[in-house]
């Protein structure tokens, strides 16, 4: 499944934050989204996983989701968003309830992704009991357990300290490798943008526009930490919105 | 700076700066403090520097206590109050918990009912036992009417409160995985809530046993609340004050009770 934004604007009250977005996300491909903060990068996100409207343009999905696709368009969140009185296998288990699912069915694709996510010793665990590496792990499980056609992520890994953050992505780009998803990666981190993104969107401050796209070619796997290749790709993007975020960081916030 | 540039610098450890500032629990002070302040009243009865038209002597009160348990009297009068506590608490709790939900999940009933609520909120309720005895008659249902509205106006508060509290990230989180309307509320915002509404609870209940000796005083042959006032027209300070007590010890063990079920219930808080 693919997905297309055309000509989207959105805008709060009188504040436009996002403009003249268009954009193509290729199946089975990562698209990352970097900005600087308050650039809508999030609100774009929403959008696309129809949490929100936008004002003018469309969001459009070509093709059908695959069937066994509960929920085509799943999100990762920021903040693990985890029900703290569901234990790991409850908090899976929320999103499977709603669906057209036996139980018998329902506790296999528990203990697949929970499997799959390593997580399956920690299956009975209450998320206060988990580190945040582990939170976000189950929240990679849930939405597995859906099996998404495409995957949101607003800043899945920016609540967690570098070294979880490494460990994550490789986990990530694991998952990736054995089944291509697709994927808006949303994240103001450039070394996680060259690192995961096959193609890489660059906002501009607000009202967000499309100021660059960047392809980054090498193979996910092959990505390595301090590859000079993808040092390259990461100057290249901090010279593009390095006065972008200067100007960011010295707005007056909520004018 | 002489010792510095000879190489030998003044040593001396950090102050210590931190602590403090942290609850912890501490046990049996609770118990200690009980202990000496009913130890200095005996002993200030007994040595007449408290006059006995003060206050009663606690040993004539814990023996009046004793009595009063001994002749079965004690059961006679708790156990109507303890009846009039739980039905007319749980309604209002249950009405109040109900309504609080639904003014918390709907724009339309906030609008319409917040303001009701403000304005019920503030009557003292026993000023309205009257009223209520017309309407409800003398016998029990005036009673539960009292303790139920008593209870239900801040239950409403403190629930819907807790339902805006309630993380949005979550609600959001379960709208994203398409779960429907019923299952959003049930399971998320509901368990959500009730850290609120439990807090919610130890006051109106409080609130509950004022008003259950409140509506005893009037038209109740039996009732803690009976007891007390008729204790207190005769200025039987001993009888008095072992009604006190047991009113005190019922607020205690409410409060023990929700602090269990809090335990339980709310063991995933962090």
């Amino acid at each position: 499944m693919e997905l297309r934004l055309d000509g989207i604007r959105h805008a709060y009250g009188e504040t436009n934050v996002l403009d003249g977005i268009s954009l193509d996300i290729p199946s089975g491909r990562i698209v990352c989204v970097i900005g600087p903060s308050g650039c809508g990068k999030s609100t774009l996100l929403r959008l696309i996983g129809g949490l929100e409207r936008p004002t003018e343009g469309q969001v459009i999905q070509l093709g059908t989701p695959p069937t066994g696709s509960l929920n085509p368009l799943t999100y990762i969140f920021q903040d693990f968003a985890l029900l703290p009185w569901r234990t790991v296998a409850g908090n899976v288990s929320l999103v499977l309830e709603d669906h057209p699912v036996s139980r018998s069915e329902r506790s296999d694709i528990i203990a697949d992704v929970l499997t799959r996510t390593g997580l399956i010793e920690f299956r009975d665990a209450l998320p206060k009991n988990l580190s945040g590496g582990m939170k976000q792990r189950v929240a990679i499980a849930r939405a597995l357990a859906v099996r998404p056609a495409g995957w949101l992520m607003d800043e899945p890994l920016s609540a967690l300290d570098a070294q979880t953050r490494e460990l994550l992505m490789d986990d990530l780009v694991g998952l990736w490798a054995r089944e291509p998803f697709t994927a808006i990666y949303v994240t103001h981190n450039l070394a996680e943008a060259v690192r995961l993104g096959h193609k890489i969107v660059v906002l501009s401050r607000r009202p967000g526009r499309i100021r660059e796209v960047i392809e980054v070619r090498a193979p996910l796997e092959a990505r390595k930490t301090a590859d000079p290749n993808l040092e390259a790709h990461q100057r290249r993007l901090w010279a593009l919105i390095r006065d972008e975020a200067e100007a960011a960081d010295r707005e007056l916030v909520g004018g | 700076m002489a010792e510095a540039r000879l190489g030998h610098p003044a040593t001396q450890e950090v102050p210590f700066r931190g602590g403090g500032f942290r609850p912890r629990p501490v046990r049996y002070v609770g118990v200690t403090v009980f202990v000496i302040v009913i130890l200095i009243l005996e002993w200030g009865t007994r040595a007449g520097w408290i006059s006995n038209l003060t206050l009663p002597r606690p040993s004539d009160v814990a023996l009046t206590l004793w009595r009063l348990a001994e002749t079965g009297l004690l059961w006679d009068h708790l156990l109507p109050s303890l009846g009039r506590f739980a039905v007319g608490s749980a309604m209002g709790a249950t009405a109040g918990i109900a309504l609080g939900i639904i003014i918390g999940l709907f724009s339309l009933a906030r609008a319409g009912l917040v303001p009701v609520v403000a304005a019920i909120f503030p009557i003292p309720k026993i000023a309205l036992l009257p009223l209520f005895v017309i309407w409800f008659g003398i016998g029990e249902g005036s009673k539960y009417a009292l303790i139920a509205l008593g209870t239900f106006t801040p239950t409403v508060v403190a629930t819907y409160g807790a339902v805006d509290n309630v993380d949005r990230t979550l609600i959001r989180m379960g709208q994203s995985f398409g779960l429907s309307w019923a299952s959003i509320v049930r399971k998320i915002v509901l368990p959500g809530a009730l850290p609120g509404i439990l807090s919610g609870l130890r006051i109106s209940l409080a609130i509950a046993i004022i008003l259950l000796t409140a509506a005893e005083m009037i038209g109740a042959r039996y009732g803690i609340g009976a007891y007390v006032l008729e204790a207190g027209s005769l200025y039987d300070l001993e009888r008095l004050f072992a009604g006190v007590t047991i009113l005190s010890v019922l607020g205690v063990a409410v409060n023990w009770l929700l602090a269990k079920i809090e335990a339980r219930v709310l063991a995933w808080r962090s």
